[in-house]
């Protein structure tokens, strides 16, 4: 008896402490107040409109956006080819190859961000821009070999030479045979890597300059100026956002079979 | 080599890296043969297969087929069809799709494309499933879609590997019949694998026995079942006494043992095999006691320990049943014994 009222009672500070915050968030976000406040000053949606209003956001916006899909393209193109070798060959240092893929998400973000301002940004002049693509190029590489890796796996290697003695070239069977297959778990790894890019702070905190700041970076920087709730409702929006996202992906892909 | 050989595997050794998997092998098989490879597991039927498709290159010796030489000739250019033992369907195609495509790649469409693919399914009795996913079939289908998927391509050798083993064995039996019935009515020149001897002795024109990468013997289903020349073949069809040979005489745990008389023996055979069934007791120059006995069906099977060491035999049904501890005498005829060339 105690156990199971002990087991519900973890299980409702687990809720608590996952949900609380969004509830929080979301009923700020709703204020009609001037200042981010709990419990809200009465309710309006000003706030969620205002967010839109707000260029540096529009701005930021755009550029994680712009990261998020391109980076975890490029994070695709690199990844699918590393995965594809990874399981079809045995590679003389594919242990290696691996470690090195998976470096930069066992490697804390702040000491990414901050080798890359010091190494790259200041002694060789790289613009910030091209920085942040290829922090969020190599953040997300770890997950798209990892979750294009385990839909290779699940795909026999015999259909390829199959393809082959059908008179298909080697590469053409890839094409054709391979490619079809892993799909999913391309468009898995694909909405993984938007999410975990557009999410990402601790690289993003370094390299930012003027008027070049992915969003969850300006909102910190906002909040620092004008602490208003529309950091909140962009914050719901965000969360709304990704819902919707991991929701859609789950209903068509079984997003979670790959993550 | 003869003017009937279609395919020719002339000294043709397979490695992968340093390990050879199969040591200059040579095979000569005519046109619309039906040809078994039979061997156990990691004898290198696999492994010939693949070089025969051009999956695999050999580390020396030359595969000719239809008159050219096909040895370095790239895999999708061979017109050699394999049938794999996983299938290999491709999971992403239905069953039309499947078998559309190696035709697709010929640049094969529209009327004449179906036209084909509905030929092949029909041969091999799955038209209704053509809109099917491969994973929406049972393995018997998967394995006809894949066999309908090499046939249509016309290729000049059909390759099986192990294409009976992952079914169950009524389904078996009912696609023996089936390859047999394609083949006939197809005609194409046929090599498959198996580590069966009753498939291989039911279906092949020729069966090619291999151990440990090379071939023991190779000969008709007759040859091998009644006549094997090595004493591993003659332990795999169940010659199951077999002894070497020394002067003339067999070579037994106690001694050189005189032949009971019968046809003479040259000095190129060096060991002599009986099937249980060929062994005659009752009467004869040997003598053992009885071990074992056992109900069969059709035969009672009997151990007996003698002076040559333990004997296996067998008396047809309607007959007095000897007892455990009696004492019986026997007969090796050498007019009934597998001559074996080679005991290693
Ligand atoms: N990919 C491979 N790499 C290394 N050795 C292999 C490989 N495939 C097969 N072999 C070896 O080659 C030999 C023949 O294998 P295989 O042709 O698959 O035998 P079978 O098909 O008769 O069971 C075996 O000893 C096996 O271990
Ligand atoms: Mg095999």
């Amino acid at each position: 008896m105690t156990g199971r009222l002990l087991s519900y009672v973890t299980l409702t500070l687990v809720l608590a402490f996952l949900l609380g915050p969004f509830l929080i968030i979301v009923a700020a976000a709703l204020s009609a107040g001037e200042t981010l406040a709990f419990p809200p000053q009465g309710l309006s949606l000003k706030w969620v409109f205002k967010v839109f209003e707000i260029e540096s956001f529009r701005n930021s916006f755009a550029l994680s956006m712009f990261l998020a899909v391109f980076g975890t393209l490029a994070a695709l193109i690199l990844g699918v080819p590393v995965a594809y070798a990874a399981s079809r060959y045995k590679l003389p240092f594919g242990e290696t190859l691996r470690t090195i893929v998976s470096a930069p998400i066992i490697v804390p973000g702040i000491i990414v961000g901050l080798a890359l301002l010091r190494y790259l940004v200041i002694p060789l002049d790289v613009g910030i821009g091209l920085a942040l693509f290829i922090a969020h190029t190599a953040l997300i590489l770890p997950y798209a070999v990892r979750v294009v890796s385990a839909s290779l796996e699940n795909l026999r290697s015999d259909i390829e030479e199959a393809a082959v003695i059908l008179g298909s070239s080697r590469a053409g069977a890839f094409f054709r045979v391979v490619l079809p297959n892993i799909r999913n778990g391309i468009l898995a790894a694909f909405i993984l890597g938007f999410v975990t890019s557009f999410n990402q702070v601790p690289v993003s905190l370094f390299l930012s300059g003027p008027g070049v700041r992915t969003l969850p970076i300006d909102m910190i920087w906002y909040m620092e100026i004008t602490y208003d709730p529309s950091v909140a409702a962009l914050a719901a929006l965000l969360a709304f956002l990704s819902i919707a996202i991991v929701f859609l992906a789950e209903r068509f892909l079984g997003f979670s079979r790959y993550v | 080599m003869s003017d009937l050989t279609y395919l020719s595997l002339k000294d043709v050794t397979l490695a992968y890296g340093k390990s050879v998997a199969v040591d200059r092998l040579n095979l000569d098989i005519t046109r619309g043969e039906l040809i078994a490879l039979l061997g156990p597991s990691g004898c290198g039927k696999t492994t010939t297969m693949r070089a025969i498709t051009g999956l695999m290159r050999p580390a020396a010796g030359r595969i000719t087929l239809d008159g050219a030489d096909i040895t370095y000739l790239p895999a999708n250019k061979r017109q050699v069809g394999l049938v794999f033992q996983s299938y290999a369907l491709f999971p992403h195609l239905n069953v039309f799709e499947n078998v559309a495509f190696g035709l697709r790649l010929k640049k094969l469409g529209g009327k004449a494309l179906e036209t084909k693919v509905d030929g092949g399914l029909d041969l091999v009795g799955l038209s209704h499933l053509a809109d099917r996913k491969p994973a929406e079939l049972s393995g018997g289908q998967q394995q006809r879609v894949a066999l309908a998927r090499s046939l249509v391509m016309d290729p000049k050798v059909l390759l099986l590997d192990e294409p009976l083993s992952n079914l169950d064995a009524r389904l078996r039996l009912e696609m023996r019949t089936e390859l047999q019935r394609v083949q006939r009515e197809s005609g194409v020149t046929m090599v498959f694998v198996t580590h069966d001897q009753s498939e291989a002795l039911a279906l092949a024109d020729r069966i090619v026995v291999m151990k440990d990468g090379y071939i023991e013997q190779l000969g008709t289903p007759e040859d091998v079942y009644d006549r094997p020349s090595t004493r591993f073949v003659a332990d795999f069809v169940g010659f199951e006494n077999i002894f070497p040979m020394e002067n003339g005489k067999l070579k037994t745990a106690d001694g050189e043992v005189p032949l009971s008389p019968g046809t003479p023996v040259d000095g190129t055979v060096k060991g002599l095999a009986w099937r249980p069934s060929k062994v005659a007791l009752g009467t004869g120059p040997f003598s053992g006691i009885v071990k074992g006995s056992s109900f069969a069906g059709h035969a009672r099977e009997y151990l007996l320990d003698s002076a040559l060491g333990p004997i296996k035999a067998e008396q047809p049904v309607p007959h007095d049943a000897y007892d455990i501890g009696d004492r019986i005498a026997f007969d090796l005829a050498p007019d009934h014994a597998a001559r074996l060339t080679r005991m290693e």
